[in-house]
């Protein structure tokens, strides 16, 4: 193979501020989509176990809808139809005056088609608890949202920080897609560094081990916080 | 104090509860047996409204359970409810279980809640236990803290739902102490049990239910020395042999 390697490439100017760039705006776009989708998943999962009906029903089909649509036709809804269907001056303004159009659009694709990920965690989670203990709490004087506030919710998400950690890192890897509407995060520069200088392997290498490294640091940070969390004596901890 | 009257229950065509009529006085000691599946658990469930009906009606100090709207929460917070599998809160230490109600539904200062906690534990003999977690605890412990739980809230009636069935034999005796000396303390209990000594000892009348129906409510000494019914007899010939 006669290919010219050339590992110095990333370090020279301006792909070595191309790749710091690239991973400023992937940790924007999937930080920004986390919270999003953290206060959305949490609202819709708990939504699904209330025992209001037209609440839990709308609730479920905003997770089949976000849930069962690919990521990418969502993105690309969200950038070049939403502003179509919206009212004219609205979709007038998005189109033209809305500052860092791709990156708000990724956040909301992103985060919203996360938070129905998060939605069914916290689902399940609530209902790992268990009919025993909610019926306790009920028994002891709390209210519906009592329960919740003192009861469901604090054991939940104790039980729910392991598949979280899942979905943490996924919202990295998936916040890649957000190039294919033109935001310039970590996979974008790595292809237009290998466009610019002919070095794809170098690029997509690097490209590749910060992706680990991310991944590797958002997981021992969820080890810290599931240590923290857990509780003493009860369902597989120690 | 509770008044069940004509109460039928259906889960889905499946009836567990039909025509069920008892009461429990002030004071008095009710205990509920009957074969598994026989609708006790689901009986005891309906009088504080955990489980609804369909059909009849629960009067409890003067608060119509099942009507439309009945404010349950309040009603729950004056009556105790003890648990086969104690349903103590896992992620706070015995003291927070314990208090926890006390301040958020009955607005009780930390302090007053405390002092309350720290009585009827010391009551129980777990005083040395209030800043472990439920998990580190034997399950007659747990049992223990979850019957001075239901007395931190100063409740009016007891309601017991098997509340030995899941623990170790050895174990069984160290509820039912307390429990005993909750009777003659005068509280008013309904208890769902198997335990034939307990009902024996301390139940003022004992309600049998076979198949959804209750088939014998009688004082205890008629109940053990003359069943009438021939599947009340039945029962006691099985569980008193041993």
């Amino acid at each position: 193979m006669d290919y010219n390697w050339n590992w110095g490439v990333l370090f020279t100017d301006p792909y070595l501020d191309w790749l710091v760039m690239g991973v400023q705006w992937t940790f924007a776009v999937a930080l920004t989509a986390w919270v999003l989708a953290l206060i959305v998943g949490i609202l819709v999962g708990v939504g699904r176990t209330l025992p209001s009906r037209p609440i839990a029903f709308i609730c479920t089909a905003y997770v089949e809808l976000f849930r069962n649509v690919p990521l990418l036709v969502q993105m690309f809804l969200w950038y070049f139809v939403m502003p179509e269907l919206v009212p004219d001056d609205m979709g007038r303004w998005i189109k033209r005056d809305m500052p860092n159009p791709e990156y708000v659009t990724a956040v909301i694709a992103l985060g919203l088609y996360t938070a129905s990920r998060v939605a069914e965690q916290v689902r399940a989670g609530i209902s790992a608890v268990g009919q025993g203990l909610t019926n306790a709490s009920y028994a002891n004087g709390f209210s519906v949202a009592q329960t919740y506030r003192y009861i469901l919710l604090p054991i939940s998400f104790r039980l729910i920080v392991p598949p979280m950690t899942s979905e943490f890192l996924t919202i990295f890897k998936n916040s890649s897609l957000a190039l294919t509407i033109g935001l310039l995060e970590l996979t974008a520069q790595s292809q237009q560094i290998a466009e610019y200088t002919f070095n794809g392997f170098e690029a997509y290498t690097a490209a590749t081990v910060i992706y680990v490294c991310i991944a590797l640091l958002a997981t021992i940070i969820m080890q810290v916080a599931e240590r923290y969390t857990r509780i003493p004596g009860y369902m597989g901890s120690r | 104090m509770i008044e069940i009257e004509n109460l039928s229950k259906w889960y889905g065509d499946f009836q567990v509860l039909t025509d069920c009529s008892t009461k429990v006085a002030k004071g008095e000691v009710v205990v509920v047996c009957g074969p598994s599946g026989s609708g006790k658990s689901t009986l005891i469930k309906c009088v504080n409204g955990l489980e609804p009906a369909q059909k009849g009606s629960i009067l409890v100090d003067g608060t119509e359970v099942t009507a439309r709207g009945a404010d349950l929460t309040k009603l729950r917070a004056r009556i105790g409810m003890v648990f086969q599998h104690f349903e103590l809160y896992p992620h706070m230490t015995v003291r927070e279980n314990l208090c926890l109600a006390q301040q958020k539904v009955l607005d009780r200062s930390r302090d007053e809640a405390v002092a309350k906690a720290e009585t009827l534990l010391n009551r129980v003999g777990l005083t040395q236990h209030i800043d472990k977690h439920p998990g580190a605890l034997s399950g007659g412990q747990q049992q223990r803290v979850a019957i001075s739980r239901a007395l931190a809230m100063d409740p009016i009636a007891m309601l017991f739902d098997e509340p030995t069935s899941a623990l170790d034999p050895e174990m069984i005796n160290e509820v039912l102490d307390v429990m005993v000396e909750l009777a003659s303390d005068g509280m008013t209990m309904m208890v769902v049990t198997h335990e034939m000594g307990f009902a024996r000892k301390v139940a003022d009348r004992v309600v049998f239910m076979d198949a959804g129906a209750i088939v014998e409510d009688r004082p205890t000494e008629q109940f053990f020395s003359a069943p009438e019914s021939d599947r009340a007899k039945d029962f006691l010939s099985k569980i008193l042999n041993h």
